[in-house]
This record gives structure tokens, C-alpha cells and sequence, in this order.
């Protein structure tokens, strides 16, 4: 884990806490170890771990719907799972946030991570999600924190799509 | 499974259930358990759904997790729950105590066409629930078991599953709004919640 790395979920942590976002929903990645690490330790908030990522659209939902406010973070794959729900939020005009730290991006090694990956900010944008791409992890933090208040501000969907960039691809050893 | 003469009518069988509720959310899952609700009787405390298959517990877990002094129910079709199924173990992981769910089974797909489901076959939904790890489940085969699921869903304990295996039946369309700002709207200010 470099320094980078871990300034940018301790960024993203303090505004789901200067926001009020108390559940996090994940089907964890790599790149979410940290954040989710820090979301685990503190008692005002709570880890919902999934099955696949389209229920954390339901629970998110719902928990709008009855007075809190939820994230749901994912690995770039997991978009795809996410798509039909997607409308749900959408049909109830409620909020939607998700954190997506991307593969099949810079320096892939993996192939089979490439088609959902680079799929998935058009997959997103073509159910109404606006997507808010960050590559440097100092601006990871502030993008965030604009994605979240227009999503619950202006009731929308947004997705805040870490790039593999700021992750570190994974190499499995390989030079 | 017996001969559908001697399965549960829906229809009344929910409006008698739902006259048990007490005070509590319900979440209707798409298609024919949100005609049975609004057929029951329209609430602000329903929340009504045209679509979104797979995501009635989700949704229902999620506002249990936000309202934990307020009973949430989930009302919803075997095929739709089965697109979700994952989501009974997230139930099981987080244990909401006021949390019931209950599966209208009629073991087809309702909507489209009345086609075989797979709880026709060989799976059984209470038992995949207990597999997942949500303890309290009943299978309810009788319209007399009402009173005994209303206080299964509304006043035990949860976590709680239960199965209705329920006939197919040919009920009168009873169609809520379904302008999702408006459901959700009416849902929000009910629970006294801020609008802007």
C-alpha cells in the first residue's frame, strides 16, 4: 500500500463522516481494503457486505427511503451486476453513490478484467449515472465529496470511478 | 403439491394478514404482491413497486437497518426473490430483529405468462433461508394460518421467513401509482422524514 493509497480512502472516510453516510455497502476489491478497514473500525457506521452488487442499490435505497444515507463501493466488475437495479433509484427519484475502483484499465494484466472494465463508464452513463472519473489520488478525496452531495442534493445517481492509476495494477509477479 | 383448489387465495389471504400489521412498512415486491397490497387497501406505509426485480429485501433491509424501531416487512413472489436469493444471507449477516419477509410461492411467473418456476421442482425456499442462516422460517400451506404468520411477521423476533404456497388465482387488476417520486414521496413523509 503506498502513501497515496491510503491518503485517498482516509479522504473518502472523512466526508462519508462529514456527510452523515453511515452504511457502506461493498463486494470488497483490493483497492478498497483500506476505506473499508476504516468504515469496519468505527462505531457510528456499518459494513454491509453483499453477494453481488446489486443489492447494495436495494439496501442504499431503502435506506433513503427511511432517513439514512449508504454507499456502495466495488471493483469495476461489479458494475455490470449493478445495471437493471440501477433503475430502481432512478424510477424513485431517490439518491444513489457508488465508489468504483476500476481494473481493465492502466496496465491491465489480467484479460479478463479488460470488457467490464472498459465498459464501465459507458454501461453507467447509459442508465443515467453521471460518472466522475478521478486518476491523481489527491483529487480522489474532493471528487468525492462532489459526487456525494450531488447525489443526495440533487437526487441522482453518481459513481466515482477510481482509476487503476491511483490503485496500482496488479502485476501476479509479472515485470 | 396438492391440487390448486386447496391453496391459499391470495387475495383474501393477504387483505387478512395485512389487516394484522400493526404499524408496519411494507414492502411490496413487483408485480402481483403490490396488486395484492393496494387491493388490501392503500397505506402510505406501502411501498409499491413496478420493477426492480431481485431487490424487494434489499430494499426492505435497508429501510429495517434505518428504522430499527419500526417492524419492516417484505411481501413478495417466489421468482422474484430467486433473483435475489444472494440477499437472504446479507439478511442472515446484518440480523435485523425487525425484519420479516414473506414469499408469496405459487411456483410459476405470475406476470408472464403463468410458466413454471423453480419452486415447482425440487427447491424450497425456507430451506435455502435456514441454509443462509435465517433461523426463523414456516411454510404456510392453509388461509386459516393468517393469525399464526401475522405474528410470525409482525411481532417475533426477526430475522423471520416465511412461505406461503399459494394458488394461482384470476384476481380483479387493483393497480397502485406508479410514478416512483410519488411512492417514494408519500413513503418518506409518512416515516416524518424531510422532503426537500
Amino acid at each position: 500500500m503506498s502513501i497515496a493509497a491510503a491518503d485517498w480512502s482516509s479522504d473518502v472516510f472523512r466526508v462519508l463522516q462529514a456527510r452523515t453516510i453511515t452504511t457502506v455497502c461493498t463486494v470488497p476489491d483490493g483497492g478498497l481494503t483500506r476505506l473499508l478497514k476504516l468504515v469496519e473500525a468505527e462505531p457510528l457506521m456499518r459494513l454491509v457486505t453483499l453477494s453481488i452488487e446489486q443489492e447494495g442499490i436495494g439496501i442504499a435505497t431503502g435506506c433513503w427511503l427511511a432517513g439514512s444515507r449508504a454507499l456502495i463501493a466495488m471493483q469495476s466488475s461489479g458494475v455490470g451486476n449493478c445495471i437493471n437495479a440501477l433503475g430502481l433509484p432512478t424510477a424513485l427519484r431517490a439518491p444513489c453513490l457508488m465508489l468504483v475502483t476500476m481494473r481493465g484499465q492502466w496496465g491491465e494484466f489480467n484479460p479478463w478484467q479488460v470488457p467490464m472494465g472498459q465498459a464501465t463508464p459507458p454501461a453507467l452513463e447509459a442508465v443515467g449515472v453521471k460518472c466522475f472519473p478521478v486518476d491523481k489520488a489527491e483529487e480522489v478525496g474532493e471528487t468525492f465529496a462532489a459526487a456525494a452531495d450531488m447525489a443526495f442534493n440533487s437526487r441522482v445517481s453518481a459513481a466515482v470511478l477510481v482509476g487503476q492509476r491511483v490503485i496500482g495494477a496488479k502485476g501476479f509477479g509479472q515485470k | 403439491m396438492s391440487a390448486a383448489s386447496n391453496k391459499i387465495a391470495r387475495r383474501p389471504f393477504i387483505a387478512d394478514l395485512l389487516a394484522r400489521r400493526g404499524r408496519a412498512l411494507i414492502v411490496c415486491g413487483l408485480g402481483s404482491p403490490t396488486w395484492d397490497c393496494f387491493a388490501a387497501g392503500d397505506s402510505p406505509d406501502y411501498l409499491y413497486s413496478w420493477g426492480g426485480m431481485g431487490l424487494a429485501v434489499p430494499t426492505a433491509l435497508g429501510i429495517a437497518l434505518a428504522q430499527p424501531g419500526r417492524r419492516t416487512v417484505c411481501i413478495t413472489g417466489d421468482g422474484e426473490l430467486l433473483m435475489g436469493i444472494g440477499a437472504l444471507g446479507v439478511v442472515a449477516d446484518q440480523a435485523p430483529a425487525n425484519l420479516g419477509i414473506l414469499v408469496l410461492d405459487n411456483e410459476s411467473f405470475g406476470e408472464t405468462g403463468r410458466q413454471r418456476g423453480l419452486t415447482s421442482g425440487r427447491t424450497d425456499i425456507a430451506a435455502v433461508a435456514q441454509g443462509f442462516g435465517i433461523a426463523r422460517t414456516m411454510t404456510v400451506m392453509e388461509q386459516g394460518a393468517v393469525s399464526d404468520l401475522a405474528t410470525f411477521l409482525f411481532e417475533t423476533p426477526g430475522p423471520a421467513l416465511a412461505v406461503a404456497k399459494i394458488a394461482i388465482t384470476d384476481d380483479p387488476w387493483a393497480l397502485p401509482e406508479k410514478d416512483g417520486a410519488a411512492i417514494a414521496h408519500r413513503f418518506r413523509e409518512a416515516l416524518g422524514l424531510q422532503n426537500a
